[in-house]
């Protein structure tokens, strides 16, 4: 029985193995086969139990080790077990050989036992040997196949994660773009505003300007009028002096109409001028420099803005002087532009000597100076008031957009941001303002030459 | 000879007058006398030997408007004050109230109908 225990272990081991080979590989037929050769050799083991060992059975072994070992070695099927039934055969063939020399030539067994013994014993160490290899062999294939599955997975993982991404890259481009479309539209939207608002602040300014503007042609239409009114009278004094023969008369008479025909000329040419200066005002600006005289843009918009103020408050007064330097002649300039600056600053200083007369009362008298002159780097123009000045705390603030200290309604609160960039950008100029707080502000414009 | 104050800020009015006038000045009749603003009236005014009985006003100067000028001279002068009449744009209702309520004498509107005015000031000026 004990010799029996070492053929049904190996029959055992390897007929598992080849039954679990024959599973994976779906191999139905040699699973039951392998199957009915565990049942058999387990059978076998049985009846050894039973009846003892005896030389047949012995044999019967050898037969199903043999069958187990050759069969499938010649199977193509098998042709990756080939190394494991290798690691067997040494062992089955020998164990063979030993039986069959003790039983053909027991002389020569008897003499040679304990080498045919140490075969065994080797064989059975090279089974070993190499099952355990093989088993090492395999487990590290085995996690090395787990390992590339794993990473197939994990690839197979991130193929569909980036598929997944560059859907959502192109929808979110997709978005980005709608995004940025809208926003370029919005972009023009308040470009076309911010025209518009310079437009209407234009517009407004002019709108401050109609009563004065009305008056100031009124003004010069007036002396038109009279003078040539007055013109046609004396044409009849002077048909009586000539009658009487009154030469010395005559030609005073002739001297005043001389005189009275260029005072004609001179208001009609100031209405002109008004006219112009109030088209090219409300104009969108050409940009276009050209050479034009500060003193009457000055004089011009000082008579426009108090005279316009004048018209929409009965009650407003002020007294106003312009220092006019002569000297400066024509310089270039984007005249509507520059008049728009000059406008603007004197509206903003009328309205401070006005409010500050509102509440102070006959005490004060509200004046507004502007100036000209020429001074090394260019021309300087300055316009001054004895208002309230402005408070520290918004000074800063004064050129940006939309401040405005006058109350909702009044004011665009763009007049001075719109004067900082026609002087500074349009011109590379300077506009400073100096104020002290109950006193009054300059503005100062210089325009380099 | 009577002295009349004309108070306007545009001096061009200096000619219109002395040529509409030119015969009463020659004459003798009628004296002009000009000043440009309303504070420069009331300086031509304190100086005692003015003569001054009739004085035409513009009501839109700057600084001291007409209407100042006419609150003026009515509250200086109680007994009597000299006439003084008032001249403004073409339409202005409030300004002719406003100077009905301060003793204007007469009131006239731009443009000037000189005729018109030579009239009313044979009449006014004794």
């Amino acid at each position: 029985m004990d010799n029996s225990i070492v053929p049904l272990a190996i029959s055992v081991v390897y007929a598992v193995r080849f039954r679990k080979y024959a599973k994976i590989n779906r191999l139905p037929q040699w699973e039951n086969l392998f199957r009915n050769a565990l049942f058999f050799a387990s059978l076998l083991f049985v009846v050894e139990a039973i009846i003892g060992n005896s030389n047949y059975t012995r044999w019967v072994w050898h037969l199903l080790l043999l069958a187990l070992v050759f069969v499938p070695f010649q199977r193509s099927e098998f042709r990756p077990m080939r190394s494991y039934i290798i690691a067997f055969m040494p062992y089955v063939l020998l164990s063979l050989v030993n039986n069959f020399c003790e039983l053909a030539v027991p002389e020569f067994f008897k003499t040679y036992e304990a080498y045919f013994f140490n075969g065994i014993v080797l064989t059975f160490i090279w089974l070993l040997a190499t099952l355990y290899s093989q088993n090492r062999q395999f487990k590290a294939a085995e996690k090395e196949r787990i390992k590339r599955e794993h990473e197939d997975e994990i690839n197979r993982a991130i193929a569909i994660r980036k598929t997944e991404l560059e859907g959502l890259v192109t929808e979110r481009t997709a978005e980005l773009t709608r995004q940025k479309e809208e926003l370029e539209q919005t972009l023009e939207e308040l470009k076309t505003t911010q025209s518009q608002l310079i437009q209407s602040e234009k517009m407004a300014s002019l709108g401050e300007l109609t009563a004065g503007i009305a008056h100031e042609i009124q003004n010069p239409l007036n002396f038109v009028n009279n003078f040539s009114e007055v013109s046609n009278e004396l044409l009849e004094e002077m048909q009586v002096e000539l009658d009487q023969g009154n030469h010395e008369e005559v030609k005073q008479i002739v001297a005043d109409l001389k005189n009275n025909l260029e005072k004609i000329n001179h208001h009609g040419k100031r209405a002109d001028n008004i006219v112009k200066g109030m088209l090219q005002h409300s104009r969108a600006s050409t940009g276009q420099k050209e050479a034009a005289d500060i003193n009457v843009l000055a004089d011009e918009y000082l008579r426009l803005a108090y005279h316009g103020l004048r018209a929409k408050d009965k009650s407003f007064n002020a007294k106003f002087e312009a220092d006019l330097d002569s000297t400066i002649g024509k310089i270039s300039m984007v005249p509507q532009d520059i008049g728009r600056v000059i406008l603007n600053l004197l509206t903003n200083a009328f309205y401070a000597v006005t409010e500050k007369k509102r509440a102070l009362g006959e005490a004060f008298e509200p004046t507004v100076l502007i100036s000209t002159k020429k001074v090394a780097n260019g021309v300087e123009i300055k316009v001054s008031d004895n208002g309230f000045g402005i408070p520290a705390k918004i000074i800063d603030k004064i050129f940006q957009p939309f401040f405005s200290t006058k109350p909702t309604g009044k004011g665009t609160g763009l007049g001075l941001s719109l004067c900082y960039e026609i002087v500074t950008k349009e011109h590379a100029g300077e506009l400073k303002v100096t104020t002290k707080e109950g006193e009054g502000s300059v503005f100062t414009v210089l325009l380099p030459v | 000879m009577a002295k009349v104050l004309v108070v306007d800020d545009e001096r061009d009015i200096k000619d219109l007058f002395e040529q509409h006038f030119r015969k009463e000045i020659r004459q003798g009749e009628l004296a002009f006398v000009f000043s440009y603003s309303g504070e420069e009236a009331i300086t031509y005014l304190q100086s005692p030997e003015h003569e001054a009985v009739l004085i035409l006003s513009d009501i839109n100067m700057p600084g001291m408007s007409g209407l100042d000028l006419l609150k003026s001279i009515k509250e200086r002068y109680k007994t009597p004050p000299p006439l003084v009449m008032m001249i403004t744009a073409y339409g202005d209702e409030e300004n002719y109230q406003r100077a009905m309520q301060l003793g204007a004498d007469d009131f006239l509107t731009k443009p000037l109908d000189f005729k018109s005015l030579k009239e009313k000031l044979k009449t006014k000026i004794p």
